[in-house]
């Protein structure tokens, strides 16, 4: 890469950050525990609207996990999402009626509260239906992940998207507060995936799954991009680019080996495809925040109308990590 | 007191490190603890208020211990004096660290050395015996400088080695001692130690050891060479390394391997594994017979976990393995057939194929309407679906990710001048592809087509050009693929002989050899559809030459007892 293309990619990162600084002003602290947070805990960043139903479960699942503080951002909920938030000892939450759309789907908002709080912390992202699997999840907590990677000089961790579905229709079984969703959306596609090279960010651009299989089979390139670096050692200086599909600096990016190896990853399941989606579905729909004026949204509610089950004979069951390594979607790399 | 005396370097987890001490001062070892300089004042301080309360326990003097520096020999060498001289009874000093754990009761290690008074266990190897070095520095850790740290001065590191490099220079080891490298956690007798420490020449030794790349796995490793009565080259820590040469470390879900690998000690341990600091600090009693260290299971692991991050799984594409070009070790993850003309030629070939070799048959997977897998499913394996749209999104993601999910299953799979030509070098270099090759048989269903004559000749012009380009590409010294390629005249003197061929480089192994024959479609009238193309001035030569009038040569139906005919 030449000089000028990383100047350039430089100034484009200054611009997320001041973008980021600018944005803090449509966030309204409601229930603010920073002041808890040690100097090596890990954290979590999540925007959400309208999550309540999942936030029981996604609160214990991270905190099983291990992590030790909730950064969220609510998106003007009406459902009490941020009434139940605001009672969590371990969550701080800020509120915002603004544009998700116009905070670039809420990364601006999370750019800035990581630039505030995250220098020097483990930092994850994900969103109230992304549920994280590293290897070994079963028996070592995130921590063991992050020490090893601190030793192991690596600063960005890839787990991949997985998108969970359950079989038969969509709205078949409703969800319970509470209730683990993949009890629900427990199938997956192992091996239907695109992988192409992003030459100016240094990332994997990659496509696949139930929803290029099904709502996108006639337009793949329009099929929603399913790479994702959620876990970094964050610096102020960082910047997410888009979603966390990719960030900035670019060597944040290299997640994967070119020379033949495997790197660590783990993968996030995905479990939107639950009876809730389909109400969502419309809802975006009809207020059009979401990516390229809620492309995805559109072809979703398409496709639901006459057949909502992206089930087939050859979807896969979730059992554990191990499944998952085994299928190639994730990798241990050196960790044993 | 105890024969065995323990040297412990800490630099952090001192809650560990203090149950560490007391575990061995509990079994009567006296311990000599070193905390890096780098920890702060008070943090020391707290630490050793904390053993306050145990006798034969001595804090050495601290020295700052980076990495690959003089630091760690240097506090070594002091606790190690301190040991020889405040504890006169010790005869064994065990050299370790705060993240080590001793696996088996402290007693069966003070017995094992009890055993064997004179035995020095130190890894100890000449360098140009061992490839454990990383990043290329062996020979010259010991006849370069490296004043520099290479953790924070990277750029000076690495510039200083180039330049003298590029000067030449070279170092010269004192009194011609042969450098020896190997595990920094020994375990030496009081001799030995003590012989190294008090040697008239050590300032020599020192003085040159200063300035070598991580002395502190050379250092005692060289001179024990000189001193020892009898050398074990082994560690009694079990400690394995990675690719980047950090130490593996061991969490909760070790806890059997551990146990099982009779060691006496393990590193690194991960501080918050407290499952295993439980168990392996609280046993008393150990099962019967145990002797000598086993760890082959461990090794083992460690050594997949390393292949794993440089190799890799050949034919994989995801996540965190994407191989550059000519770096994938393996373009696909098995062997699969590419036969093209046969359906042509034969009439419900994929079914008779399919039953002669015992692998998936698909029809043309790279047909323009869709991708017909075998059994006319709309999905296969890994929910790969049929839909030619989003398989010519990414051909080679598609090829690739059916060859992954059928692992184990041997993939065949019918290929035509009509079909997406994307991956015609894909396949051409890839040594697991088999490409067999009938040239001109796309010109049977034209022929018994019922199309007018026109499009036929325009049709047959597009294929015939698609088929010699792929044959070009068959053909350049770049392929690696196993290639077979016959005209259609030729390969129809002898089809059985042929297929045979194929069959046998596939290698399923029937009882029966091929009885009965695929049924060959009817040519009768064939050469004068060829010479009719011909008239219209489009000639067709990749079929070979047919007479115009009758069967071609060679065609029977049905071949009469095969076997009889291969020699």
């Amino acid at each position: 890469m030449g000089l000028i293309q990383s100047y350039r990619l430089r100034l484009q990162r200054r611009r997320w950050l001041i973008r980021a600084f600018r944005k803090r002003r449509e966030l309204k602290a409601m229930s603010d525990h920073t002041a808890q947070v040690k100097p090596d805990d890990i954290l979590c960043f999540t925007t959400m609207r309208n999550e309540k139903v999942r936030l029981p479960y996604f609160l214990k699942y991270y905190r099983d996990q291990g992590v030790d503080h909730f950064f969220i951002v609510d998106n003007d909920s009406g459902d009490g999402s941020l009434e139940y938030l605001m009672e969590q000892p371990d969550v701080s939450v800020w509120h915002t009626n603004k544009s998700y759309k116009r905070a670039r789907f809420g990364v601006d908002w999370l750019n800035w509260l990581q630039m505030k709080y995250a220098h020097g912390h483990w930092a994850l992202v994900v969103d109230p239906d992304e549920f994280l699997i590293y290897p070994f999840c079963d028996t070592r907590p995130i921590r063991a992940l992050t020490d090893w990677l601190d030793a192991s000089s690596i600063k960005s961790f890839s787990a991949m998207l997985l998108d969970m579905y359950p079989k038969g229709r969509i709205d078949a079984q409703p969800y319970r507060e509470g209730q683990n969703p993949l009890e629900i959306t427990s199938w997956f596609d192992a091996g239907n995936y695109m992988i192409n090279k992003n030459k100016k960010f240094g990332n994997l651009w990659i496509q696949g799954g139930p929803r290029a299989r099904t709502f996108f089979k006639d337009k793949p390139e329009k099929a929603p991009a399913l790479n994702k670096i959620p876990l970094v050692k964050w610096d102020r200086k960082y910047a997410y680019v888009s979603s966390t599909h990719m960030l900035l600096p670019r060597g944040l990016n290299l997640v994967y080996d070119e020379w033949g190896g495997e790197k660590a990853s783990g993968v996030l399941l995905h479990t939107k495809f639950l009876d809730t989606f389909t109400q969502k579905a419309a809802e975006e729909l009809e207020r059009r925040q979401h990516y390229s004026a809620s492309v995805e949204y559109r072809a979703y509610a398409e496709s639901l109308k006459d057949n909502p089950d992206l089930w087939c004979k050859w979807s896969e069951k979730y059992i554990n990590w191990r499944q998952l390594e085994i299928l190639g979607l994730m990798s241990k790399g050196n960790w044993a | 007191m105890s024969t065995v005396g323990i040297i412990m370097l800490v630099h952090t987890a001192f809650e560990r490190a203090e149950q560490l001490a007391r575990h061995w001062n509990a079994a009567g070892c006296p311990v000599v603890i070193h905390v890096d300089e780098a920890v702060s004042t008070k943090a020391f301080s707290a630490f050793k208020t904390k053993l306050s309360d145990l006798e034969d326990i001595r804090f050495s003097s601290r020295h700052r211990c980076e990495w690959g520096s003089w630091g760690i020999v240097a506090a070594t060498q002091e606790a190690g004096e301190l040991m020889l001289a405040r504890f006169p009874d010790v005869q064994h000093v065990y050299l370790a660290s705060g993240s080590c754990l001793p696996l088996r009761p402290v007693e069966e290690l003070i017995d094992y050395l009890a055993e064997r008074p004179n035995t020095d266990f130190i890894e100890s190897a000449t360098t140009a015996d061992v490839p454990w070095t990383v990043g290329g520095l062996d020979e010259e850790r010991f006849t370069l400088r490296f004043p520099f740290s290479w953790k924070r001065h990277r750029i000076l590191f690495d510039g200083y080695v180039a330049l003298q490099r590029k000067l030449r220079f070279s170092r010269k080891m004192p009194n011609g001692l042969t450098p020896h490298m190997g595990s920094q956690w020994w375990c030496l007798t009081r001799q030995t130690l003590s012989s190294i420490l008090e040697d008239p020449d050590r300032k020599l030794y020192d003085r040159y050891f200063k300035r070598v790349w991580i002395p502190d796995e050379s250092y005692f490793q060289t001179l024990a060479r000189q001193r020892s009565q009898k050398i074990e080259s082994r560690s009694l820590t079990l400690s394995k390394f990675d690719f980047q040469g950090k130490p593996h470390i061991f969490y909760d879900d070790h806890l059997q391997l551990l146990r099982r690998s009779d060691c006496f000690v393990a590193r690194k341990i991960w501080p918050h594994a407290n499952r295993l600091y439980e168990v392996f600090l609280s046993t008393k009693d150990s099962p019967a017979n145990r002797t000598e260290p086993n760890p082959g299971k461990i090794d083992r692991i460690f050594a997949k976990a390393v292949d794993r991050r440089t190799r890799g799984r050949p034919g994989l594409y995801m996540q965190s393995r994407f191989p550059n070009h000519g770096w994938e070790n393996g373009t696909t993850s098995g062997q699969y057939s590419v036969l093209q003309g046969f359906a042509d030629l034969f009439e419900d070939f994929e079914p008779w194929f399919a039953k002669a070799t015992g692998a998936r048959v698909h029809g043309h997977l790279f047909a323009p309407d869709r991708a017909h897998y075998a059994g006319a499913q709309g999905v296969i394996n890994g929910a790969l679906s049929d839909s030619a749209l989003v398989r010519d999104y990414n051909p080679r993601a598609f090829l690739t990710s059916l060859i992954w999910n059928t692992r184990g299953e041997r993939q065949c799979f019918q290929f035509g001048p009509a079909d997406n030509q994307d991956l015609t070098w894909t396949m051409a270099g890839d040594p697991n592809a088999q490409i067999s090759v009938i040239s001109g048989a796309w010109a049977v269903p034209l022929f018994r087509s019922n199309k007018n004559f026109s499009e036929l000749r325009a049709e047959a012009a597009d294929l015939q050009k698609i088929e010699s380009e792929f044959l070009n590409v068959l053909r350049s010294p770049h392929s690696k693929a196993r290639i077979r390629i016959w005209t259609m005249a030729d390969f129809i003197e002898n089809p059985m002989e042929h297929l045979q061929t194929i069959l046998d480089e596939i290698g399923f192994k029937s009882l029966r050899r091929l009885a009965e024959a695929p049924k060959m479609n009817d040519l009768t009238g064939f050469g004068q559809f060829l010479q009719n193309l011909k008239n219209q001035g489009m000639h067709p030569y990749l079929m070979g030459d047919f007479p115009v009038v009758g069967n071609p040569v060679g065609v029977q139906y049905p071949t009469p007892k095969p076997y009889l005919v291969k020699k």
